[in-house]
């Protein structure tokens, strides 16, 4: 059998992977978001190895569900998803472009402090807590004192 | 019993751990005292759930019969499972769910950081990944120990009266057999006796800052590790967890 078209660098992989958002926060893509951890060829067969954010998160099957149909739509036909626990994922991954669009998005991103740095709406540094959970497994519960809203934090993990 | 025979037991052990406390966790859900505390709850309930579907998994891949962490979950009956009795008792009120939670999530913070050096990686990387989950839920379950222990009057006194009540169920998280010797000279898990004396520092100093007395006794029920003798309450826990799955075999969406 001969292939006449070449298969797709893994860079050019790595981009369209760049355009799936995150099923639950759709202002950054899972690349962004620093859960694809490698990308291969074997032969005529793509690896993707995916790590999850945290253990029973129910966007896990839709991140993968999403990555099959980008990768099928630019016509990658043999495809494996790969579940890779080690090393664990950890909010250090998140990129600098995605913790920007996540503030921008009104998610104050992860501070290694332990607690959001600002309000991400009037960026008072005037803030408490609710709760260490919040609204999904990868964010707790703030309030900002001076403008009074109520805002999410990107747990550090 | 052969090595892997043992394994799976140590699997199924932590996977049913996780598993039926997951669930009588997630039974808060809509009914806890106020929002942020319901969020909270079914959040802790989800990792306990995902980390079941590790242990699980890989139970199901040593046992090597084509079992997903669903079968193994929902197929098995009362003596099939290796959890805790301490787990498996009910919820009680919002008190004696967090003294539970934070009695159990000491012991499970302190298994993960041995089980991360374990000389099987499957099992080094899941702890990797749920020791993260855990620390946060100790992090919280004692803050909520300490904040309710040294709270009003009643409130200290439902915590102190959870306290008692759960208290034979401790000494069960560090009773040894023949499945956990195995697993030492495989390199592959602590013996849970060994465990002991860094659980009674931690959770001394956190009793003492709740205000709360720990019970002057060494009697522990068992029987549920072993599955020799579980408490009546899993089996009514069970026809709720897994009715769905006896009705309908095999139906999923």
């Amino acid at each position: 059998m001969s292939q006449l078209q070449e298969k797709p660098s893994v860079t050019q992989i790595w981009e369209w992977l760049e355009a799936v958002p995150d099923p639950e926060i759709p202002v950054i893509s899972l690349v962004d978001l620093g859960i694809i951890r490698d990308i291969k060829w074997n032969d005529d067969t793509l690896t993707v190895a995916v790590t999850p954010t945290y253990s029973g998160c129910p966007a896990t099957s839709i991140i993968n569900l999403d990555i099959e149909t980008a990768l099928r739509d630019h016509g990658i036909e043999k495809l494996q998803l790969k579940r890779q626990l080690s090393p664990a994922w950890t909010t250090d991954w998140l990129s600098d472009k995605g913790r920007a669009k996540l503030e921008e998005y009104g998610i104050a991103p992860p501070q290694p402090a332990g607690g959001p740095e600002r309000c991400p709406n009037c960026h008072s540094n005037n803030v408490t807590k609710v709760s260490q959970f919040g609204s999904t497994p990868c964010k707790a519960h703030w309030r900002c004192q001076d403008c009074l809203e109520p805002f999410d934090y990107f747990k550090c993990i | 019993m052969t090595r892997d025979e043992a394994f799976l037991q140590f699997l199924l052990r932590m996977g049913d751990n996780t598993l039926i406390l997951g669930h009588r966790v997630s039974e808060w859900c809509g009914h806890s005292p106020v929002l942020e505390e319901d969020i909270a709850l079914a959040n802790t309930a989800l990792d306990l759930i995902g980390q079941t579907q590790f242990w699980l998994g890989l139970a199901g891949e040593v046992q090597g019969d084509g079992k997903s962490a669903d079968d193994i979950a929902f197929l098995r009956d009362v003596w099939d499972f290796r959890n805790l009795l301490l787990v498996e008792v009910p919820n009680g009120d919002f008190g004696r769910t967090l003294m539970r939670q934070f009695l159990f999530d000491a012991w499970h913070s302190i298994q993960l950081g041995h089980l991360m050096k374990s000389s099987d990686e499957r099992v080094a990387a899941i702890a990797e990944k749920a020791s993260k989950e855990v620390a946060y839920h100790l992090e919280r379950s004692a803050d909520t120990v300490v904040g309710l222990g040294d709270g009003t009057e009643e409130s200290h006194r439902r915590m102190q009266e959870s306290l008692d009540y759960l208290w034979p169920y401790v000494g069960e998280m560090f009773q040894s057999d023949e499945v956990d010797a195995e697993m030492v000279a495989a390199g592959i898990a602590p013996d849970p006796a060994s465990l002991r004396d860094d659980y009674d520092a931690l959770i001394t100093r956190i009793l003492a800052d709740a205000t709360l007395t720990i019970p002057d006794s060494r009697f522990g029920h068992k029987g549920g590790r072993t599955g020799k003798m579980h408490t009546e309450h899993l089996g009514h826990l069970l026809t709720q967890m897994q009715w769905l799955q006896r009705a309908y075999p095999g139906s999923n969406w």
